[in-house]
């Protein structure tokens, strides 16, 4: 009776959603995809065809070919437990874990006992704040931050916060660099941790690390950085920044996603309590079975970050320019978003005066940005990092996140570029903002009736 | 009863499917069109007595709607309308149909434009739904400047002063 209404069932949604049903098949790439469609996309009610180009590489970036080379073997005949230690599948699959490990260390100069692969930059975070806290929590009652840390961290914060620890957040700059003279006075007698990321998400911003790290070694107060978007793109080194904890991810450096890894300094040993209860894997701070296949793709991506970082910067840095002074040549009123020298060169955030950054994300259907960061891109808030910068709050209606990567074209860019002026203009020319600039009354002037 | 627990616990996977293709088409058609083709962008001249101007919304909430209109003196008719939006897709297709909307009829009609009806004709969703409100706040704005002017050139002969009128 029972397998019977499962069938009818299942015909019945099938007849329904016949083009929901994945059929499997040995061939991969036959995935049936909503944009499959051979007559075009619909994207936001509207066709184009191809797929847009890519420029949101600070949300996520894709696989190198040659690091999911290095994973197939993992999933298909070598797929073994790390844990298992009485056979063959076991040990292989160990040993590229190790070896994984071990890529990952190089990269920022740590040694390999002292990475813990997690499931990704947010995990790594929790257990770096919340984990040290807890542990500590005896002396320590007190988290220094920044108010344009990423999510993850301020909603960890924010969790101390409610069981009786106390946050210090941080202001930043208007181009987005914290002043050290401020961390040095915000620190107290039971601070136990000062957690500020490398490189901001958003604005792509490179914060002082190796000095924030001399203060944090000064006053003997473990230093927790979130490197998710500065790792593979800039020169990590945890000695020379004297990070005590790092979060790393995979899918940023053109791994997989669901991957990441928690640096821990051994000497001075660094102590988390661990948010996750189980078997014991990893050292007993992160249980759970680690997921070989993504690790050695971790890895993979590691290691080519470590070989080709600086080719990828020379390339992007190009590109970035190509970008910029197209845009500025054609548009005025075009600001760059936090410090134009201390920044990672593949995040371009732009403001566009006068010209909604909604809406001119709805006409650049064929280039996949983002506003800001793609955790906050549903709301309609202006992004709360460009307000701690101190932004004008309808400048920071205004801003456009572009993302370069490794796999950017000079044709991709040029694109990008004719379609946002193009854009740009259309809407300019329907801004009554831009219309009372040019007939010369000052915006700010007038008494705005607030909504 | 039984059938459909099974039905729901096996449909559950394609069910959660159907709505993420539906996300894609987060705009109405109808909110796209005029996001493309906007009708009467434009603007009149402030200083004309026969032109109404509306200017409602502020920059730091992200949406800021210019809506002016072209009214026959002797009939009160709206011979012209038209507009500028700094804001959203949603706020520029609402504008322009307010501008749509009103032209051709009688000034004492159009304030009585809802903002539920402009929802509804571009199925608004809830989180938009203020772009509609400020639309109606435009058309009402403009009208109500209209009839300042008037009032103030039947009594006085003072030139008409520039303001930004309140939503």
């Amino acid at each position: 009776m029972a397998a019977k209404l499962i069938t009818t069932a299942l015909r019945r949604t099938a007849s329904l959603h016949p083009s929901l049903l994945r059929p499997f098949s040995t061939a991969a790439a036959t995935i049936p995809q909503p944009y499959d469609d051979p007559s075009g996309i619909t994207v936001k009610g509207v066709k184009i065809s191809g797929r847009p180009l890519y420029l949101d590489m600070q949300a996520t970036s894709p696989v190198d070919p040659r690091v999911l080379d290095s994973m197939l073997p993992f999933y298909l005949s070598r797929f073994g437990n790390p844990h298992s230690r009485t056979h063959l599948y076991g040990w292989e699959s160990d040993e590229a874990v190790e070896i994984a490990r071990t890529q990952v260390a190089q990269l920022i100069n740590a040694s390999p006992k002292e990475i813990v692969f997690t499931s990704g930059a947010t995990e790594s975070n929790n257990i770096s704040v919340k984990g040290t806290m807890h542990f500590y929590k005896e002396k320590k009652k007190h988290v220094i931050t920044t108010q344009t840390e990423h999510k993850c961290v301020l909603d960890s914060c924010r969790h101390l916060q409610q069981e009786g620890f106390d946050v210090t957040y941080l202001p930043v700059g208007s181009d987005g660099l914290i002043d050290v003279g401020k961390l040095r006075e915000a620190i107290r007698e039971d601070t136990g941790l000062v957690s500020v990321m490398a490189v901001n998400n958003e604005i792509g911003v490179i914060q002082p690390m190796e000095e924030i790290g001399a203060v944090c070694k000064e006053f003997k107060i473990p230093f927790h950085t979130d490197a998710a978007q500065a790792l593979g793109k800039i020169d990590v080194d945890v000695d020379k920044w004297n990070v005590s904890l790092m979060s790393l991810s995979g899918h940023k450096i053109y791994g997989p996603k669901g991957v990441g890894a928690l640096y821990m300094r051994r000497r001075p040993r660094i102590r988390v309590e661990p948010q996750m209860n189980g078997g014991g894997q990893e050292r007993g701070i992160r249980s759970g079975t680690v997921p070989t296949p993504l690790v050695v793709g971790m890895g993979a991506a590691c290691e080519l970050a470590r070989k080709e970082m600086k080719y990828d910067e020379k390339r992007i840095s190009m590109l970035q320019e190509r970008m910029l002074s197209a845009i500025r040549a054609k548009l005025d009123g075009v600001v760059v978003n936090g410090s134009e020298d201390r920044r990672y060169v593949g995040n371009l955030n732009l403001s566009f005066a006068y010209v909604e950054g909604e809406s001119l994300l709805m006409g650049l259907k064929e280039v996949a940005v983002s506003s800001g960061s793609a955790c906050t891109s549903a709301s309609l808030e202006p992004s709360y990092v460009l307000r701690a910068l101190g932004v004008d709050e309808d400048m920071a209606h205004t801003s456009i996140r572009f993302g370069i990567g490794r796999f950017t074209t000079e044709e991709e860019i040029d694109r990008a570029v004719e379609l946002t002026v193009k854009q740009v203009e259309k809407l300019r020319e329907m801004s009554p903002l831009y219309e009372m600039v040019k007939e010369g009354i000052d915006i700010k002037s007038i008494q705005w009736a607030q909504h | 009863m039984l059938s459909n627990a099974t039905r729901r616990i096996l449909g559950l996977g394609f069910r959660n499917e159907a709505p993420a293709i539906n996300q894609l088409r987060f705009y109405h058609e109808r909110v796209v069109d005029h996001y493309n083709n906007p009708r009467n962008v434009g603007s009149f001249d402030k200083a004309d007595p026969t032109v109404g101007t509306g200017l409602v919304g502020a920059p730091a909430c992200g949406d800021v709607m210019k809506l002016q209109i072209k009214v026959d003196d002797k009939t009160g008719k709206i011979v012209d309308a038209c507009f500028k939006t700094f804001g959203c897709g949603s706020a520029i297709a609402s504008s322009s149909v307010a501008t749509e909307w009103v032209k051709g009829r009688q000034m004492e009609d159009v304030v009585s434009i809802k903002n539920t009806e402009i929802a509804k004709h571009l199925s608004l969703p809830p989180v938009k739904l203020h772009c509609s409100m400020l639309a109606e706040d435009a058309i009402k704005a403009a009208v109500k400047d209209y009839e300042a002017k008037r009032a103030k050139s039947s009594t006085t002969e003072a030139s008409p002063a520039e303001k930004a009128a309140d939503g």
